[in-house]
């Protein structure tokens, strides 16, 4: 008897996809009003103490945040080290572009206000935009063409191949469906953005941000309600065959068919429902609040749709987390793509051990930071803050 | 699989890396250094200490910045261009990598925000608590990337699974406390630690040649040449040790560094110089100390180190080895859920062997049916080209003494002398600003050209490790990274020189006013602090 077997492999599978999604939302909630802030910069900030004011309040925190992603990768890597290497090696130009947007956006927000030239700064803000903008979108079209299913095989050696050449590839990932993911995902990371500098910041600023906000919220609602309708008629689910329990992770091990829709779920796990309901729910109050001018409020609702909305997508999915629409029997599954039993056990006692400390130190951080920027906050302190 | 494709995919990594490294051992030096600096400015409560540890600081997160940017590229290129690797090793090689994410980035990162904006808003202690956070986070991270990277050079605590076609995990206290992860970690820390004094002395050196910022130049050599005295030290004596246990983990390695082509009696000459001959097998015009190699290779005068020439030998058995495995290992596959017992048990005997059958893939698709030609080919692939490794070490280790010298002679300097410091030993304290970088990265190259033609040692050949891309994909890629990365260079290097040349930001006065303002509004007097 050995300590890790005290936990079905198969069990610590479905807690290993649970913490899967536990990073992803922990990233979109907390990076992603980074990446919301960004896309605003230079909308929501006209003057130059404006954008100062829009920067300094993601300034403190940005570098935590952007942790969520990196280590989003590295649990990846831990935990489902098939997902990672076909995933990464397959969006290999969209993932560059993702990290190029991940080095661009930290340079940034660290150098943008270490000069004073017009020139110096409107690159950086533009840089910001860019930064923002362009990876919330690209998250959502990556996880719309997960939905329709990726081309990629696997040899008997287990090694990757994706179908396309370099141009086919890159542009093979911008249909229509994930393009609309591509609209959700960015326009939700814009209210969500919108209702921190709703929280952060005053005046002028806030203003603008909750006006912009509001109406990303009605663009997110309406292409969120929009997708699942697609889901529902324009798109074909998977099904997965018989599977061995605690079965060695190899996907060539079981037997993937296209047939009917992803909504089938719904019908064989009704609670499931729960996330999407969170998702609307969620949105809609947050873009009432916007309106309204209600600030604490406004971001826990933005937190609550993003975190349904995300949820959703996995739950719709399970246990599917990578299928292939080219070969489906290479689909990545949930019993067929993790790691070993010892290593899931390894990283759960880790995960459990630091979590609950990261989650402690960060509240403390936005404790100390608590209350909002102001422009004389940024004017007096040229030394200390961007 | 084109070997193009693998060789522009290693460019890319070895220069994506080495850039990353151009950054990290200055953070992992000088968080450590204003930490420092912080703890005197809270027990001695001097002004000057303040302004000494904000202006480091200020260099410190242009640094810093550049370092977690180009750390996501690294995070993330294994999957990208070496997916065959994730695949094939993830089990073990991703769990590090996730746990640095837990336990040093978010650790590092969540507090580098207070530490820079946390000034008002903090009392001292907890302000210089929040700075030891960051500090200890960053040396956390060097940790676990190196037991991951320790692990690449010497695989303990995996096994081979035939069902799902990639190494598992069998210990994971093996995989952490991994002999050669441990000496890397410590080397590679004692060498950012090196990196960051070196500069803190030059950038003081600087000042006092220009005679000015004279107390802050001061009282900085005098930290940085403490704590530089004791890192060069152990940078060394911790490089012995990795070199030490690459003596019994990458016999290869070791042979090919010191250009060893064949096994001599007990102890074993050092080669101080000579010209290393790939192709003939020997070391032309070789200056050899006898004894020393033997000495510092295995601490004894009996143990024999072999040379290149037998180690060839042992390559090419077991390659013959992993045959045997890999044919098991087929026929597994081709029975699979019904494999007899015994087919089982020969996969087992001979799996150690297995990434040896694999180096004949480059050659021939099913190694099964290789050549005798071909397997003597693939014996001599196991050796690292050997004169690049002979040279980058010699400059690395002739580094490492120098910095020991020039960190001895400050320190004598501050401690003995009353900080009086002749001009000639300023403008070579300047001169030699980027010379632990060059040392730094040299020792990057010798672990990790040394370890070649493998991504893990004895595992996974490199020709197998990359991902099915196109030519194409990579130089679309390497083309924007090196574009990308030169412009961030020099941005990055133009604002360090604008920081140097503005130097502190605020002069004592200046400070001593801040300090007691802020001390009243930690008080709650809000009414009494006056602007600043």
């Amino acid at each position: 008897m050995v300590l890790y077997e005290l936990i079905d492999l198969d069990v610590l599978r479905v807690i290993w996809w649970v913490l899967l999604g536990v990073l992803l939302i922990g990233f979109a909630l907390t990076d992603g009003f980074d990446m919301g802030v960004g896309a605003l910069l230079p909308f929501v900030g006209k003057t130059d103490v404006e954008r100062r004011v829009v920067i300094n309040t993601v300034g403190p925190v940005w570098e935590g945040n952007q942790v969520w992603f990196i280590l989003g990768g590295g649990a990846i890597f831990a935990a489902w080290p098939p997902l990672y290497a076909v995933s990464f090696s397959g969006f290999y130009l969209a993932m560059f572009t993702v990290l190029a947007a991940f080095i661009l956006r930290p340079v940034a927000f660290k150098y943008r206000s270490k000069r004073q030239g017009l020139v110096w700064r409107r690159s950086w803000d533009w840089a910001l935009f860019i930064s923002g903008a362009v990876p919330a979108l690209l998250f959502g079209v990556a996880v719309g063409n997960v939905l329709l299913g990726v081309p990629f095989h696997l040899t008997d050696d287990l090694l990757s191949i994706y179908e396309g050449n370099v141009l086919t590839k890159f542009l093979g990932l911008l249909r229509p469906f994930a393009l609309l993911a591509g609209v959700v995902s960015l326009s939700m990371l814009l209210m969500h953005g919108a209702a921190w500098l709703s929280l952060k910041a005053e005046g002028v600023v806030a203003e603008r941000a909750r006006r912009i906000g509001t109406v990303a919220g009605l663009v997110a609602l309406a292409g969120y309600a929009l997708a699942g309708l697609w889901l529902a008629f324009g798109v074909q689910g998977f099904s997965l065959g018989e599977v061995v329990p605690n079965g060695p992770s190899n996907p060539l091990y079981s037997e993937v068919t296209r047939s009917g829709s992803w909504l089938a779920a719904y019908a064989a796990r009704p609670w499931i429902a729960v996330a999407p309901v969170m998702g609307f729910v969620g949105t809609a109050m947050a873009i009432l609040g916007l309106r309204a001018g209600r600030e604490v409020s406004t971001l826990l609702w933005s937190k609550l749709g993003i975190t349904g909305i995300i949820a959703s997508v996995g739950l719709t999915m399970f246990p599917f987390i990578l299928p292939s629409n080219s070969d489906p029997n290479s689909s990545l599954t949930v019993w067929d793509a993790s790691s070993s039993h010892q290593t899931l056990f390894v990283m759960l006692v880790v995960t459990v051990i630091f979590m609950p400390l990261i989650l402690a130190y960060t509240a403390w951080v936005y404790k100390v930071l608590w209350g909002k920027v102001t422009e004389a906050d940024v004017t007096e302190n040229t030394d200390t803050v961007y | 699989m084109e070997i193009g494709l693998v060789e522009l995919s290693r460019l890319q990594f070895a220069m994506t890396a080495m850039y990353h490294f151009l950054f990290v051992p200055l953070t992992l030096g000088l968080s450590i250094l204003v930490a420092i600096m912080e703890t005197v400015y809270v027990m001695t409560n001097r002004p000057i200490w303040r302004q000494i540890t904000k202006f480091w600081a200020t260099l410190f997160g242009i640094n810093f910045v550049l370092g977690v940017a180009t750390g996501i590229t690294m995070e993330f290129q294994f999957g990208m261009n070496w997916s065959y690797y994730s695949h094939y090793v993830g089990d073990i090689f991703g769990a590090p990598l996730a746990i640095e994410g837990l336990m040093a980035f978010f650790l590092e990162a969540t507090f580098v925000g207070l530490m820079f904006f946390g000034w008002d808003k903090l009392s001292r202690v907890q302000h210089a608590v929040v700075t030891w956070l960051v500090a200890i986070g960053s040396n956390f991270s060097a940790l676990w990337i190196l037991i991951a990277n320790g692990w690449m050079q010497n695989p303990v605590g995996a096994v081979f699974n035939p069902d799902t076609m990639r190494m598992e995990m069998t210990s994971f206290f093996d995989v952490m406390f991994n002999e050669v992860a441990q000496a890397k970690f410590v080397h590679t820390v004692s060498a950012g630690y090196v990196t960051a004094s070196v500069f803190v002395l030059g950038v003081s050196a600087l000042y006092l040649l220009k005679d000015r910022h004279k107390e802050l130049a001061r009282r900085s050599i005098a930290v940085a040449s403490a704590f530089g005295l004791a890192a060069a030290l152990s940078v060394v004596v911790l490089g012995d040790e990795s070199g030490y246990s690459a003596s019994h983990t990458q016999k290869m390695k070791l042979a090919a560094i010191e250009a060893m082509w064949e096994t001599h009696p007990a102890p074993a000459p050092f080669t101080a110089v000579g010209f290393p001959d790939q192709e003939a097998r020997e070391t032309h015009y070789a200056v050899e100390i006898p004894w020393v190699m033997g000495l510092i290779g295995t601490r004894s005068l009996d143990t024999e180190i072999p040379g290149i020439n037998d180690l060839v030998k042992v390559s090419e058995e077991k390659i013959r080895d992993g045959l045997i495995a890999y044919d098991a290992l087929m026929q597994i596959r081709e029975t699979r859920g019904a494999t007899p017992q015994a087919v089982r048990d020969t996969f087992e005997a001979h799996s150690e062997n297995l990434g040896y059958a694999l180096l004949l893939k480059r050659y021939v698709d099913d190694p099964r049916e290789a050549t005798e030609a071909q397997i003597l080919q693939a014996a001599d692939d196991t050796v690292p080209g050997v004169a690049p490794l002979f040279w980058a070490f010699r400059l690395m280790v002739a580094l490492g003494f120098s910095f020991i010298a020039v960190m001895g002679y400050f320190f004598w300097r501050a401690s003995f002398r009353q900080m009086n410091f002749p001009r000639w030993a300023l403008y070579l304290g300047v001169a030699i600003i980027p010379t632990p970088w060059l040392a730094a990265e040299l020792g990057w190259f010798v672990a990790e050209f040394g370890r070649q033609p493998w991504t893990v040692d004895g595992v996974l050949p490199t020709a197998l490790s990359a991902s099915s891309l196109s030519v194409a994909d990579l130089l679309i890629t390497l083309g924007g990274f090196v574009t990308f990365y030169s412009v961030l260079f020099v941005i990055e290097m133009g604002l360090m020189v604008k920081y140097i040349r503005k130097g502190p930001f605020q002069d004592v006065a200046e400070t001593e006013a801040w300090q007691a303002a802020h001390e009243a509004r930690l008080r709650g007097q809000t009414n009494a602090i006056p602007a600043e």
